[in-house]
């Protein structure tokens, strides 16, 4: 077991920046570990090791000139999500329609990680346009997670929280439309936030439901999940829909929490969030995560948002409409994948052809729920419908953060599931994002952090806190102060249980 | 494909049995620096795909942002046609595939335009005034351009394959609807051709784009349909595309009368479709009918947030609408001291434009409107284009006038000159020199001509000189030929005189 | 209220540009009207006072200056391209006249 694949970012950061430990080494520690046991755990697509070293070599040279460091996370390697524009790096989104195709442009959240000399070491595994809860729906094989090889990462970005859990980047970036980055941290074990929509850039995210998607930290603790916020986070020009104001501070919250101390803070449990889909080991787990909470000094009340029950079907309307749209341009004249281009074939023939062909089944199952939503006749009742629930959802977020500071529910209804357990029920499937997608209907932030293992299987759970739209600093703040708790009475971090991974020779 | 006459009725039986109803959809090229979404020039005739970026590329993950010029220009057209201003819309998508379109969807606006309900009124040649209502006017975005390559014609029937250039994809574009146009009869294609060209003049007037229809800046489509005489339910339309001149919308529109109507005489029935108008024919044909009828499954574009037009705002823009057309030909009339006729004529030939740059050029009115309205108009009609299009320019008719009036030229002369111009030859000083046609005012050639006619023709001397002036004609008209006409008359007839007084 | 036949779903995938297979016919038919049952939830709730959401953040006119920006060499923008020809991508025939 490396220390350096196995330390935090902040605390790489620290010793890379104090000169310490280079970043060249620190990143040449993590290539290594990728080279070990990834053929196991699967969690890239790509690996760029030159480009990460030269990164690395810049912030050591940087480093050894006395220069003042880009960030405070300038030479810490991180596993970047594939669906962000990367130039000159493969952009796959785990579709076989964009199969090496290798951007000419950098997404905004890709270049303000590069400027703030973060190592990209990278482009990880996830579903399909990210859709899907458990990474099995990539085009180019499913990622196993780190805590039982047969059973998922989560998803969609199960790639960069399997990648964390098993110690091959202490950082990640991974995008939420649904709860893709909140529900594989929960079931890994590690930190997962979703900003509040418009606090990071959409530039370059490539599409899948655009008025929900953002992008956002993955880290193995909350304080590190908080540096990278700020790295990424910011008023962005070339998104329309980004917020001009100041980033929230989130580390300064971090740091703050982490003394321990929540009194005065009034923390709310969603009453919604229980039922037949949860499993008994995450209840219990959610219930000792309140206790905590209330032990650390907050207040604690139940709230009701009865629209809650609508989130998911609302949001199984959206975001394939959306993305029926978006997914358009996949159509084999400008770039990408092309099928069919023989014996007179037509344009539209080659289109149909290539859709066809380069598109997974989950995908094709969305366009045509979307194409089918909006179509005349039908808009209203689906569409129109999903955006009034949209309004609903929102009010009742107002209504409970009119009560109280932040509110507080399980991640997800149940622990990670057996890889191909759900794959021929896409309704069992969508029920992996009951608690996420709320948070994503009303744009507010949310984030999963570590909140110990289920009793019944021994699978980590995950405690969500959700805050009112630009107050991330409050759920910072409580998660710092559970985390320090928790790891407290449990005589350690949750991620050092993560059994060790066999190293491929 | 060749139409026999059975397939087109007779114009006046189109219209003892029909009313025709009008509906003009004009796309306007804004003439933005950048495009509608991104920060890409939208300058015309570059290499291709030289002038496109991630944005108008459609690359995965790249977003609009909207360009601020492109809204201001959307409110002034819209006030200029006396719109209301929409306080709150959005842009919506709208889908369908098509190779030109980067992401298979049109950033449009669906029904929340940034302008509706206005009108336009425009004046026939006889000077009847004809009101168009507006229905609305909405921004949206511009297509990249197909070439097909192989096939006979270069049109896409039959191509091979087709070649794609994006540079025109995402320029801004205003898209103008007018209300149905009801009660034309006869006069229908002189109504939308007198329509597309009140338009031009008004977004020319207003500076927001160049409104040049042979460069696909101002596209018509003309929806047209029939019903019978009194009835008040529409008929069925077709929108005839590729209508790329005003000639064009006249004859499209007329032809497309005819040809429903014979298909409604014989008992048939128009299918709404698309259709395409074939400038070299003057026909319309008919596009590739669909399988199925379009669903473009609009919906609020996700990517772009909501646009609320202060009221401040429009306010601003209202007074920056500059003079507009007729408003203008109100004041030219009593400035210039026209007729109502002249006026008619003036703007019939669409020469308003041309006269005043004339004018401020240095001309005097009349003599710029004589050249125009007169000479020029003929020209042009004997070349078939737009007036404007002569290879003229207003200030070299000014220099030309300028000559006259200060009798270096004859008005004969005056119009070889402007003849050397359209030919090509440079500008009028130049085509002066080099074909020689200053007006020969060195009175000593004048007076060797004149002694040389009246020694050819001592009687006409002897008649003069004892008395006899109206005998000077026959003299002056020998100088005349002599100088092969570069003289000017009037100063040889001064001299003749003089020198028989002696 | 939904129930999914084949042809409706031959008619999305036409519109969707999907060349689904006839095995593909009837298993979407069958996953869509089910997935379709479920979200058609959202007609239990929200009546006609309720205004629809379709942004998640208040922000309104967000414009950007008429200014050219530098974008990408005709190389970048035809290096991806399946085919190309004269500085322009080659693109099977097109049956329609454009929408
Ligand atoms: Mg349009
Ligand atoms: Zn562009």
């Amino acid at each position: 077991m490396s220390n350096l694949t196995h330390s935090t970012a902040a605390d790489l950061a620290a010793k890379i920046h104090a000169g310490e430990v280079s970043s060249v080494e620190v990143t040449q520690a993590h290539l290594d570990r990728i080279a070990a046991i990834d053929s196991t755990v699967h969690a890239f697509l790509h690996v760029d090791t030159e480009g990460a070293l030269a990164a690395a070599r810049a912030v050591d040279e940087d480093v050894a000139a006395g220069r003042p460091v880009a960030s405070p996370l300038a030479g810490v390697p991180l596993a970047l999500k594939d669906v962000f524009a990367t130039k000159d790096i493969p952009t796959t989104c785990g579709s076989r329609i964009l199969e090496n195709w290798v951007p000419p442009y950098d997404a905004t959240v890709t270049r303000r990680l590069r400027e703030a000399g973060v190592v990209v070491l990278g482009k990880t595994n996830m579903d399909e346009f990210a859709m899907g809860s458990s990474t099995e729906n990539s085009a180019f094989g499913v990622t196993r997670n780190p805590w039982d090889l047969d059973r998922v990462p989560g998803g969609s970005g199960g790639g960069s929280s399997a990648s964390l859990a098993a110690f091959e980047a202490p950082l990640a970036i991974g995008t939420d439309t649904g709860g893709s980055i909140r529900q594989p941290a929960s079931v890994t074990g590690t930190v997962g936030v979703k900003p509040t929509y418009g606090g990071v850039s959409r530039y370059g995210l490539v599409a899948f439901s655009s008025s929900l998607d953002q992008g956002g930290p993955c880290a193995r603790t909350v304080l590190d999940a908080a540096l990278l916020h700020e790295v990424i986070a910011g008023h962005d020009p070339f998104d329309s829909t980004s917020i001009d104001a100041p980033v929230p501070p989130v580390v300064a919250a971090a740091r703050e929490g982490a003394a321990g101390d929540l009194r005065g803070v009034r923390v709310g449990v969603v009453r919604e969030f229980t039922g037949e889909w949860y499993q008994s080991g995450v209840l219990g787990a959610f219930e000792r995560s309140v206790e905590v909470l209330r032990e650390l000094g907050a207040e604690v009340v139940e709230v009701s948002c009865p629209n809650f029950d609508y989130a998911l079907p609302a949001y199984y309307l959206i975001a394939p409409s959306e993305a029926s749209s978006n997914l358009a341009r996949f159509d084999a004249m400008r770039y990408g994948l092309r099928v069919g281009d023989e014996r007179g074939n037509s344009a539209e023939q080659v289109m149909a052809l290539t859709r066809e062909a380069g598109f997974g089944e989950e995908v094709k199952r969305r366009i045509m729920v979307g194409t089918y939503a909006l179509s005349s006749g039908y808009y209203d009742a689906y569409y129109g419908q999903a955006q009034k629930v949209r309004t609903l959802i929102s009010r009742d977020f107002e209504r409970a953060f009119g009560e109280v500071d932040v509110l507080v529910s399980p991640t997800t209804p149940t622990t990670a599931f057996r890889i191909g357990e759900r794959v021929d029920d896409p309704v069992a499937m969508y029920r992996a994002d009951l608690c996420t997608i709320p948070a994503n209907m009303s744009g507010t932030p949310a984030m999963s952090v570590p909140a110990g293992l289920s009793e019944e299987d021994g699978l980590p759970v995950g405690l969500q806190i959700m805050a009112p739209a630009l107050q991330e600093q409050r759920m910072y703040k409580v998660a710092a102060a559970y985390e320090v708790a928790r790891d407290k009475a449990a005589g350690g971090a949750l991620i050092n249980r993560v059994p060790e991974l066999e190293v491929a020779r | 494909m060749s139409l026999s006459t059975a397939d087109l009725l007779d114009y006046d039986e189109v219209l003892e049995r029909f009313d025709p109803v009008l509906g003009l959809e004009v796309h306007v090229e804004l003439s933005t620096n950048t495009k509608m979404f991104c920060g890409c020039p939208t300058a015309f005739g570059a290499e291709p795909n030289t002038q496109v970026c991630p944005v108008c590329l459609g690359l995965p993950g790249a977003l609009p942002v909207v360009n601020g010029k492109a809204v201001e220009s959307a409110i002034r057209i819209g006030l200029a046609l006396g719109c209301e201003i929409a306080p709150w819309c959005r842009f919506a998508r709208k889908n369908y595939f098509y190779p030109d379109m980067p992401k298979n969807f049109q950033t449009s606006q669906y029904d929340e335009p940034i302008a509706f309900n206005g009108s336009l009124s425009l004046e026939l040649a006889d000077g009847t005034v004809v009101e168009v209502g507006i229905e609305r006017a909405h921004m949206e975005e511009d297509t990249g351009k197909s070439l097909h390559v192989g096939g006979a014609t270069g049109r896409i029937h039959g191509a091979e394959h087709s070649l794609l250039d994006y540079n025109r994809a995402g320029v801004p574009l205003i898209e103008i609807v007018t209300k149905p146009i009801t009660g034309t009869g006869a006069r229908a294609p002189e109504v939308a051709r007198a329509y597309v060209t009140a338009l031009r003049d008004l977004l020319r007037a207003l500076d927001v784009s160049d409104v040049r229809m042979d460069q696909g800046s101002l596209r018509c489509d003309a929806n047209v349909s029939l019903m019978p005489r009194g009835a008040t339910e529409f008929g069925t339309r077709t929108e005839t595309k590729n209508v790329n001149s005003l000639r064009s919308v006249e004859r499209a529109v007329r032809h497309e009368m005819s040809r429903q109507g014979a298909v409604l005489v014989a008992g048939g029935e128009i299918m709404q479709e698309t259709r395409h108008f074939d400038e070299s024919t003057g026909t319309t044909s008919a596009g590739r009918r669909k399988e199925t009828s379009e669903d473009y499954r609009y919906f609020p574009e996700p990517d772009l947030v909501p646009m609320a037009p202060s009221a401040d705002w429009v306010e601003q823009l209202r007074t920056t609408l500059p003079e507009l057309p007729w408003e203008r030909r109100k004041r030219v009339q009593t400035d210039w001291q026209l007729s109502d006729l002249e006026l008619r004529d003036l703007v019939n030939a669409g020469a308003l434009d041309l006269v005043a740059a004339t004018v401020d050029a240095g001309a005097a009115p009349d003599a710029a409107r004589a050249w125009w309205v007169n000479y020029l108009s003929q020209e042009a009609n004997s070349r078939g284009v737009e007036l404007a299009e002569l290879p003229i320019s207003p200030s070299q008719v000014a220099r030309v006038a300028a000559l006259v009036a200060e009798g270096e030229l004859t008005n004969k002369l005056a119009r070889e000159v402007v003849d050397g111009v359209l030919a090509g030859e440079g500008e009028p000083d130049a085509v002066v020199e080099s074909r020689g046609l200053a007006v020969v005012s060195d009175d000593t050639a004048l007076y060797a001509a004149i002694d040389d006619a009246l020694a050819a023709q001592p009687d006409v001397a002897e008649k003069i000189r004892g008395g006899k002036v109206q005998a000077a004609g026959a003299i002056v008209g020998a100088v005349m030929k002599a100088t092969k006409g570069q003289a000017d008359a009037k100063r040889v007839r001064e001299l003749v005189l003089e020198r028989c007084a002696g | 209220m939904p129930n999914i036949s084949r042809e409706e779903v031959a008619h999305l995938a036409r519109l969707a540009r999907l060349a689904v297979t006839e095995a593909e016919l009837d298993k979407f038919a069958g996953q869509l009207d089910v997935i379709l049952q479920s979200v058609a939830r959202v007609g239990e709730v929200a009546a006609d006072d309720i205004p629809p959401t379709s942004h998640a953040v208040p922000l309104r006119n967000v414009f950007r200056a008429d200014e050219i920006r530098p974008g990408l060499t005709q190389e970048q923008v035809l290096a991806g391209a399946p085919s190309v020809e004269d500085g322009r991508f080659r693109v099977p025939r097109i049956l329609g006249e454009q929408a």
